[in-house]
């Protein structure tokens, strides 16, 4: 008897004893090497939780689109005619090709190259070539392109989900709004907008990146190169990430998880708090003087906290699985294989929704380009290099383990409160134990995923 | 002698009316009527590129660094037609004290990114000259192919180059290069080489 054919045919539940997969010090290698969980992840992870599509920002107006991908779906991230924004899925529902073939741009309708299909903004099939040819009348709906079924935004970042069993995306967030909040709300007026990026990759798999995302201990190792640089010049070589040096986990920094995969590293306790603290760690950047010199004779006092606004704000925010605010950053990983994976570090211009900073917006934002251009050309690409190695590493197959207890098992060093909400020192592993506890509970159920034809 | 206003040191040069400028200065540039075509220029500007992809094949980074003006910049758009690096990251934008942080942080040897380092063959071809807005300047198009060798094998990172030149005490150095790589909006692996 032949199985129907559904969406994915593997029950990913099945694949393995998970709980032999990931145990509570350790992953096997498994799980970033073997094709057939990666394959399960496209439902079990890019479809069942809510993914990171895309920034409000970039598609201001009505009818403005990105193309981008929810897992390896080809998607058009769209504010349709009315206002709303849909992920309707870039594959024309005739044959499987892709309907908007450029990266960005505003169409109130998309006609497929194809046979010229037409579907409007909201997804709904506005009109076939030659209907007579057809015995259906196109009238009951199901020609409409598919798109995403949820489809919801926190100020600004625009998630979507397959699942219609997932709870809210506020619920789904969690304790994580209120570090996106405070990241949001140092900006004047809360908003940001996106402004170009820089765009890496590497060949490993996308949780070497999760894993990576709230990591304390390998700053000094593998960003030594980075750190030497941007102290290079200064009197006082505290520049950048310079507080993990020395005793690390004596600092008042710490990691918190959040609960659902999401996590949170706060180093804004190891920065002088006051206005001008955090510019005055900030390393050296094309025009900063020039910037600082002018800001100060045209504004006096305030200078230094609009100074502040171009410095890194001193924070790591994960959204599992693939979002993360850090300095003024937007990075967001997708993954191509399971031995590849995108990392986009999308730069944040301040808008000035409130109008406090009038005349110094243009100056302060240049500038705040100029300072993020420095991790991503000096400090990821050695993160990105070790990541490559790992995954060469991985194909030793009797090497079966990934450790991840740095912190486990001393007394009093992790500390639970009464949300659940686990919190630890700096370099400790305890946010990849959560995360990774997630994912294994998410690969072992069966969720049901769907598609919308109604707009 | 290393001055306050070091460009090596302090940045007091790249303000908003240089930034103007250098928009200005890199919108449409590349026009037959601007076209200079006398061979002997031709030739010391072909000369003068073909000489910065030796040194940067060789690693011979303070004599590249000499080949800059004092108040220089390496520019790599991250979109098309360059964009406008005062509202949108670049991929780098880098005046003459990032250039060096730049270098740098190559030689400390903790780069992983390269490590280990690469091996690279620049070829530079389709050299053009063009007037610029002054007398003593030159507006340089050229296309590159770098060939570079990593552990995994060889990759190509191609595109265009737009070189601004002074002319300074009779020899001419570069103001502004300009690197567009074709693929410049892409996700890009390992972009670790001075390109």
């Amino acid at each position: 008897m032949l199985n129907k054919p559904c969406a994915s045919s593997l029950n990913a539940a099945d694949l393995y004893d998970w709980d032999e997969l990931v145990q509570e010090d350790r992953v096997h290698r498994l799980i970033y090497t073997d094709p057939a969980i990666f394959q399960a992840e496209l439902t079990n992870i890019w479809g069942a939780v809510w993914v990171y599509l895309g920034h409000e920002s970039q598609i201001p107006g009505n009818n403005d689109f990105i193309t981008t991908r929810l897992g390896l779906r080809p998607i058009i991230l769209i504010r349709d005619a009315d206002g709303k924004i849909r992920a309707l899925f870039n594959r024309c529902t005739h044959r499987g090709t892709t309907l908007a073939r450029k990266e960005s741009g505003n169409a109130h309708m998309f006609t497929c190259p194809y046979h010229g299909w037409s579907y409007l903004s909201t997804g709904k099939l506005r009109a076939v070539p030659w209907p007579d040819g057809y015995a259906c009348d196109f009238k009951d709906g199901r020609f409409n392109l598919a798109q995403v079924p949820r489809v919801d935004s926190y100020r600004g970042f625009v998630f979507g989900t397959l699942n219609p069993d997932a709870p809210a995306l506020v619920e789904y967030l969690g304790g994580i709004t209120t570090p996106i909040d405070e990241w949001l709300d140092r900006n004047p007026g809360g908003k940001v907008e996106v402004c170009e990026a820089n765009r890496l990759k590497y060949k490993g798999n996308w949780k070497l990146a999760y894993d990576n995302s709230g990591d304390g201990y390998h700053v000094v190792f593998s960003h030594r190169s980075l750190l030497e640089m941007e102290n290079r010049l200064a009197d006082d070589a505290n520049k950048g990430m310079s507080y993990y040096r020395g005793s690390p986990d004596a600092k008042p920094m710490y990691m918190r998880y959040t609960g659902n995969g999401h996590h949170f590293k706060d180093k804004r306790p190891n920065i002088a708090k006051r206005a001008g603290g955090l510019w005055a760690v900030e390393g050296a950047a094309p025009g900063s003087e020039h910037a600082e010199a002018s800001l100060r004779r045209r504004f006096g006092p305030s200078a230094d906290d609009i100074l502040d606004l171009a410095g890194s704000e001193p924070v790591n925010i994960n959204v599992f699985p693939n979002l993360s605010l850090l300095g003024n950053h937007i990075q967001v990983f997708d993954p191509v294989s399971v031995d590849e994976t995108n990392v986009t570090w999308y730069a944040t211009r301040i808008v000035d929704a409130d109008g406090t900073l009038g005349e110094a917006l243009d100056e302060i934002n240049a500038l705040r380009m100029r300072t993020q251009e420095q991790f991503p050309n000096f400090g990821e690409v050695d993160d990105l290099a070790n990541f490559e190695e790992i995954q060469r590493g991985l194909a030793c197959l009797e090497d079966e383990w990934i450790y991840m207890h740095r912190g486990l098992g001393i007394p009093g060093r992790v500390k639970i409160d009464d949300k659940g909400q686990v919190t630890a020192p700096a370099t400790d592993e305890a946010f990849m134990r959560e995360y990774i506890k997630e994912w294994k509970r998410l690969m072992q159920a069966s969720p049901k995923l769907v598609v919308k034809r109604d707009p | 002698m290393q001055t306050l206003d070091d460009p090596s040191l302090v940045s007091h040069y790249v303000t908003d009316a240089f930034y103007c400028e250098l928009m200005e200065a890199f919108s449409d540039w590349q026009r037959d009527d601007r076209a200079i075509l006398d061979s002997h220029e031709r030739e010391l500007f072909r000369a003068l590129i073909e000489r910065e992809a030796r040194l940067l094949d060789a690693l011979e980074f303070d004599a590249w660094l000499a080949m800059y003006a004092p108040q220089c910049i390496y520019w790599v758009p991250a979109v098309p037609g360059g964009g406008d690096p005062r509202r949108q990251v670049a991929i780098s934008f880098d005046d003459r004290r990032r250039m060096e942080d730049r270098v740098y942080r190559l030689r400390t040897g903790y780069a992983w990114s390269q490590a280990p380092i690469s091996r690279t063959v620049r070829m530079a071809a389709n050299v053009e000259v063009f007037a610029a807005a002054t007398p003593a300047r030159r507006m340089v198009r050229s296309n590159f192919l770098i060939s570079e060798f990593r552990p995994d094998g060889v990759r190509f990172l191609s595109g265009w180059c737009g070189h601004r030149l002074v002319e300074q005490g009779g020899r001419w150095e570069i103001e502004v290069r300009q690197v567009n790589l074709i693929d410049c909006d892409q996700n890009l692996r390992n972009p670790s080489i001075i390109l």
